[in-house]
């Protein structure tokens, strides 16, 4: 662990250098940890890969005082095993055909595989949301079978649909709003990523668990699936 | 009580102090550029130091006032004028139902405050009323719209307010090259020490791609050994070298994670000052620390708790 001043209102702290489940856990576990050993103090945490940025407010702690009470919440803890126990899985519907799957017969011709195999390989898997960024609510989500693990667009779409599940690497993702984007778009979930006026605000937390389930056109419009948002 | 908007102008916008707290679920701040300018305004008035005002970017704003109040001006000079009278930013002023505020051009700087006594009366989005159009939150009516012809601003009851004007000493001139600290920090290492020395020795130039969202310079190419890192929480003020190593500070809309290697970063002083600049002026950088930064910060904590001839503690 160490701890790094970058201004006045904001240090961070790396826990590696590596994208793996390891330092992901001890991420998580230290979000957590400074969330509830320093409120009095943080005005915003801002976790990702392999570190969790922290801005605090001088007015109450100056940069001596925010590394001695980082140190003191983070000591010990932060192994990174009990978060497995803890973290949520959700289980997020995809309809993976023709008509939102804007990309899927490039990721076939890029992986040689049929779009059902494609379709099977990319929701049999469990993924980690491993950061949140790009927009909110973006989940950054980890990893993409190496077969399917097709490389960003060239050229990005210039609004990619809302619900939009892309590949880019041996990264995947779901659009929660509709925004420019350059990744692989293989299917849509008809479930709300973000939602303001809900308690939980955005449906994926760094930490969680995700799979995705293979529904048909007609449980996707039942579920309040669109098709004309492009 | 309210303003009506006759031309809302290039870019206003309902800022407050940000959405703080939020940026787990990637959701970025907003809030004022220049802070300076913005806490001063609501100070003049004696109103929380967080209550909403109005950015107005670059000008031709006009306003009409539907009804008695104060206010104070801060910020850059924009061309202000109260019905036909021009009028200097920096202090308050009393406003009559009927009266006519308008904003011509930047004569210095760039974004002029604009608070209200009481402040602007505008319901909160996740905590905050500053607008963030990118992400659909804040503003009049909560979905990050900028300001628009026919839209009517509700004010908060206004009270009574004495003439006031922030001290002399406290007002930047927003004319002058910009020299700022750079706080090292972040991928620092992996810069070699003569790309170090081509940046904290360079002019750089404020390039036309300027906005909420992030400053782009040019001059000087910087490079470093990394091409891109692992994405981490982007600072207010923070320098990312993209590859064609124009550097590029990430102002108050910036995405809160991102991937390219950073210099280091400015301070929100700094930060705000450098958000006043236009296309063409002149940047350059001294290297700084965090202990300055923070100095600096606090010394200007104290003047604004201190306030102004007129203000009250």
């Amino acid at each position: 662990m160490r701890i790094e001043g970058i201004n006045e209102s904001t240090c961070i702290v790396y826990f590696g250098d590596t994208i793996c489940d390891e330092t992901a856990g001890r991420v998580k576990q230290a979000t957590d940890n400074i969330r509830a050993a320093l409120s009095d103090v943080i005005t915003d945490l801002v976790p990702s890969y392999t570190s969790v940025m922290v801005c605090y407010d001088l007015e109450r702690i100056d940069r001596f005082g925010i590394h001695t009470r980082l140190r003191q919440a983070l000591e010990g803890g932060a192994t990174g095993t009990q978060d497995d126990a803890q973290a949520q899985t959700l289980e997020l519907p995809v309809y993976y055909g023709p008509e939102v799957a804007l990309d899927l017969k490039d990721v076939c011709e890029f992986s040689g595989l049929s779009p059902d195999e494609v379709i099977r390989i990319h929701s049999e898997q469990t993924y980690r949301v491993y950061a949140i960024g790009f927009s909110p609510g973006f989940a950054f989500l980890g990893s993409t079978d190496q077969r399917i693990a097709m490389p960003r667009k060239s050229t990005p779409r210039l609004k990619v649909p809302v619900g939009s599940v892309g590949i880019a690497g041996a990264q995947t993702a779901i659009y929660p709003s509709a925004t420019p984007g350059g990744w692989q778009i293989v299917g849509r979930t008809p479930s709300k990523m973000v939602d303001w006026d809900s308690e939980s605000l955005a449906l994926a937390q760094i930490g969680d668990r995700i799979k995705f389930r293979s529904i048909d056109r007609e449980e996707f419009i039942s579920l309040g699936g669109q098709f004309d948002e492009l | 009580m309210s303003f009506e908007v006759l031309d809302p102008g290039m870019l206003t916008q309902v800022q407050d102090m940000g959405r703080l707290g939020y940026q787990h679920i990637g959701v970025t701040t907003g809030g004022p550029m220049d802070e300076h300018a913005f806490l001063w305004a609501n100070r003049l008035l004696n109103n929380p130091l967080n209550a909403p005002q109005l950015e107005i970017t670059f000008g031709r704003l006009s306003l009409l006032a539907h009804s008695d109040t104060s206010i104070a001006l801060t910020g850059a000079d924009l061309g202000a004028r109260l019905n036909d009278r021009p009028i200097e930013p920096w202090q308050t002023y009393e406003i009559s139902k009927g009266d006519r505020l308008s904003f011509s051009m930047p004569v210095a700087g760039l974004r002029a405050y604009l608070a209200v006594s009481g402040g602007l009366d505008i319901p909160a989005r996740l905590g905050s009323a500053a607008t963030v159009t990118r992400e659909q939150l804040g503003g009049l009516d909560g979905t990050g719209a900028k300001l628009a012809k026919g839209d009517r601003i509700p004010l908060a009851p206004p009270s009574a307010v004495a003439k006031a004007s922030v001290p002399y000493s406290e007002i930047p001139d927003y004319r002058k090259p910009l020299r700022v600290g750079v706080i090292p920090g972040y991928q620092y290492q992996h810069f070699p020490r003569s790309a170090r020395a081509r940046f904290f020795t360079s002019e750089y130039q404020v390039s036309q791609n300027i906005d909420r969202m992030g400053y782009r310079l040019s001059g000087e190419a910087i490079h470093g050994d990394l091409d891109g890192i692992i994405s981490e929480g982007i600072a207010y003020g923070a320098i990312q070298i993209p590859t064609d190593g124009q550097p590029i500070v990430l102002m108050k809309d910036r995405q809160t994670i991102g991937g390219y290697p950073k210099i280091g970063s400015l301070s929100a002083l700094g930060a705000g000052q450098l958000a006043q600049r236009a296309p063409g002026a002149s940047v350059s950088f001294y290297l700084s620390d965090v202990a300055d930064a923070e100095a600096r910060r606090m010394i200007f904590n104290h003047r604004l708790r201190q306030g102004a001839p007129g203000t009250t503690g």
